[in-house]
């Protein structure tokens, strides 16, 4: 387990390290994209626009790549992530601010799309219904094709463009007061609405096909057979033979997909402009935000290794056959 | 042409006819199989017969007509025309990713899981690594450090960090082999670790790496798209994804214009060569594996 652990955190600190490195290489220096704006905007000369640039984004392109490593990683170890530059904030009170967001619509249509890709998975494999199986691939093969920001941008078309139905921005209204009352809440989940109609809509099927195919082979079980012939309840079989056997393994899947849809959120965030982490990594990336986008990835990072390590606990948890050992 | 070279020549035909018939049994395979054909001949014959449209500014932004089939887009260029044009790049970048990943993963895969030990500890731990990279954010900023002006940079660009899952999965598929007794026999045999990965181990598992193939080809193009919807790569060419983004930022086709043909049109394409994939994907286990065969 402590060898699991130290490997893990290996693991992270080289993503970071490799994931500085290609940051610090990317073509570009805010400190010049910002000075061009401001000789534009204030009719100055390039040299002191430069040095302003410089002075406002507290970010000297001057000092070599081997002090910024040693700074960013000494940064981290003492739980500071620099200062914005496009933002002007503490990097840690950004992310801090984002993660739940992300947080949020990530595990509202994970858990969404995986409850009900486990019931109608087993429904179709226990029933063998032929109607039910040949939608599902008709539903698969379509939807498993439309890239998901697609599918957001129609969304985003036909039900807050054309409808009106749901807003097209952010995480709540201004006109709540944000706390634990109703009204923020409902607000709240009128925004995530679509967002997470986006990746339900794109992530449903798939789970319904794994849970069908496992549930399939866990009926070809000779054990299931047994049980038949004992005359066991069918309510039993299903409950404490199949599903528990056919559901084991996605377990797995499901903590692997937690990790997936936080790294792929910059697409559908970016789109509903939903201030969660994917949105200001995007935002980030284009301004060239250096300790934003560090910041970013580095929350993702730990987020990924953490639900594939909690993944590892459930599944030893849940395997009896690896509980002893 | 000796008779040994002969009679493998024949087996080998043999198998093609073997395969193709298979996945023409199989009714969604071969539905695929007419989709990615029909594509294919689109990126093969579509360059040599036609030209890249002139732009015409009186014409812009037309819907569907007799002259032009599926309209025009902002500058005049007939939809039509770059839609065809634009299926060898959207197919080669696709391949290219897909080829590549599959390549490294394969070959990290295999090695690490027939040898084991040391060698299979610190290719895991690099192949752990890059899995943690979250992929997406991570070809944004590559696509950024790596200039992208040609397909096959594209496809390296893609491929960097997608091999590493794959890489993890075809480890384990060979760890359930390796204990089989004809690697065994080889290995008593003395035949090299080369031999017995091209012999034993890559026969077995072909029709995993194949159905992973497409459906490396099928992310490729899904992050390809989604690079240029967000303007990331400057990539020059009819590539879908570039009419995609032109058709959102350039003419905001959804936002009520005549442009809705200009947008649908690439995404139709993608989601129907996607299609092609799936269906295509179904039947490759059974036709590449003769034990599943009926």
């Amino acid at each position: 387990m402590v060898k699991k652990l130290l490997m893990s955190l290996f693991t992270v600190f080289a993503a970071l390290v490799i994931m500085f490195f290609i940051i610090q290489s990317m073509p570009g220096d805010p400190v010049d994209l910002m000075a061009t704006t401001i000789q534009k905007q204030q009719n100055l000369q390039y040299d002191i626009a430069y040095i302003r640039a410089k002075a406002i984004l507290n970010y000297d392109p001057d000092i070599p790549m081997g002090q910024r490593f040693l700074n960013y990683i000494t940064g981290i170890v003492t739980g500071n992530l620099g200062t914005s530059m496009t933002y002007q904030r503490d990097v840690i009170s950004i992310v801090g601010g984002a993660l739940p967001w992300t947080f949020l619509i990530v595990s509202i249509s994970l858990l969404l799309s995986f409850a009900v890709g486990v019931l109608l998975g087993i429904y179709i494999a226990w029933t063998r219904s032929r109607i039910l199986n040949s939608v599902l691939i008709g539903y698969q093969s379509i939807f498993g094709a439309i890239p998901n920001y697609v599918i957001g941008y129609l969304m985003l078309f036909l039900f807050s463009v054309t409808l009106a139905w749901f807003p097209s921005r952010g995480a709540y209204s201004t006109s709540v007061t944000p706390g634990f009352n109703g009204e923020f809440i409902l607000d709240v989940l009128h925004h995530a609405f679509l967002p997470v109609l986006t990746y339900f809509v794109t992530t449903v099927a798939g789970w319904i096909m794994s849970m069908k195919a496992n549930s399939l082979s866990v009926l070809g079980e000779d054990y299931i057979t047994y049980a038949q012939v004992r005359g066991l309840p069918k309510r039993r079989i299903l409950i404490t033979y199949l599903s528990k056997n056919a559901l084991l393994p996605l377990i797995t899947s499901l903590a692997v997909s937690f990790g997936l849809l936080f790294g792929g959120s910059p697409l559908i965030e970016g789109m509903f402009l939903y201030p969660g982490v994917g949105y200001y990594l995007s935002r980030a990336i284009a301004a060239r935000d250096y300790p934003l986008m560090q910041g970013m990835f580095f929350i993702i990072i730990i987020m990924v290794v953490i639900s594939s390590f909690a993944a590892e606990l459930l599944y030893k948890y849940l395997n009896p056959h690896l509980r002893d050992s | 042409m000796t008779t040994k070279t002969a009679k493998a020549a024949v087996r080998r035909s043999n198998g093609i006819r073997d395969f193709f018939s298979s996945i023409w049994r199989n009714r969604m395979s071969r539905v695929g199989l007419f989709i990615l054909a029909f594509f294919l001949a689109m990126a093969i014959f579509g360059p040599i017969f036609l030209k890249n449209p002139p732009a015409d500014y009186l014409n812009r932004l037309k819907g569907p007509s007799a002259e032009h089939w599926l309209g025009t887009d902002y500058s005049g260029k007939d939809t039509l025309i770059q839609l065809i044009l634009g299926a060898k790049d959207v197919l080669l970048v696709a391949f290219y990713a897909g080829a590549i990943s599959i390549v490294i993963a394969c070959t990290v895969g295999i090695v690490s899981g027939l040898l084991g030990g040391k060698v299979d500890t610190v290719l895991m731990l690099i192949t752990n690594v890059m899995v943690t990279i979250p992929s997406f954010p991570f070809t944004m900023v590559l696509s950024m450090v790596i200039s992208v002006d040609n397909a096959f940079m594209f496809g390296v660009v893609l491929s960097i960090q997608a091999w590493a899952g794959l890489a993890k999965a075809i480890r384990s598929q060979v760890l359930i082999i390796k204990n089989r007794d004809f690697i065994e026999a080889s290995r008593v045999l003395g035949i090299s670790n080369f031999n017995i990965i091209m012999n034993d181990v890559v026969p077995n598992i072909i029709s995993y790496i194949a159905v992973n193939f497409i459906s490396m080809m099928k992310e490729a193009i899904m992050s390809a798209v989604g690079l240029m919807y967000l303007g990331l790569v400057p990539f020059q060419g009819n590539h879908w994804g570039m009419m995609i983004q032109l058709s959102l930022t350039a003419s905001g086709a959804l936002m009520g214009s005549g442009a809705i043909v200009y947008f649908l049109a690439p995404v139709v394409c993608i989601v129907l060569f996607q299609m092609g994939c799936y269906l295509f994907a179904t039947g490759l286990d059974e036709a590449l594996n003769p034990r599943l065969r009926t």
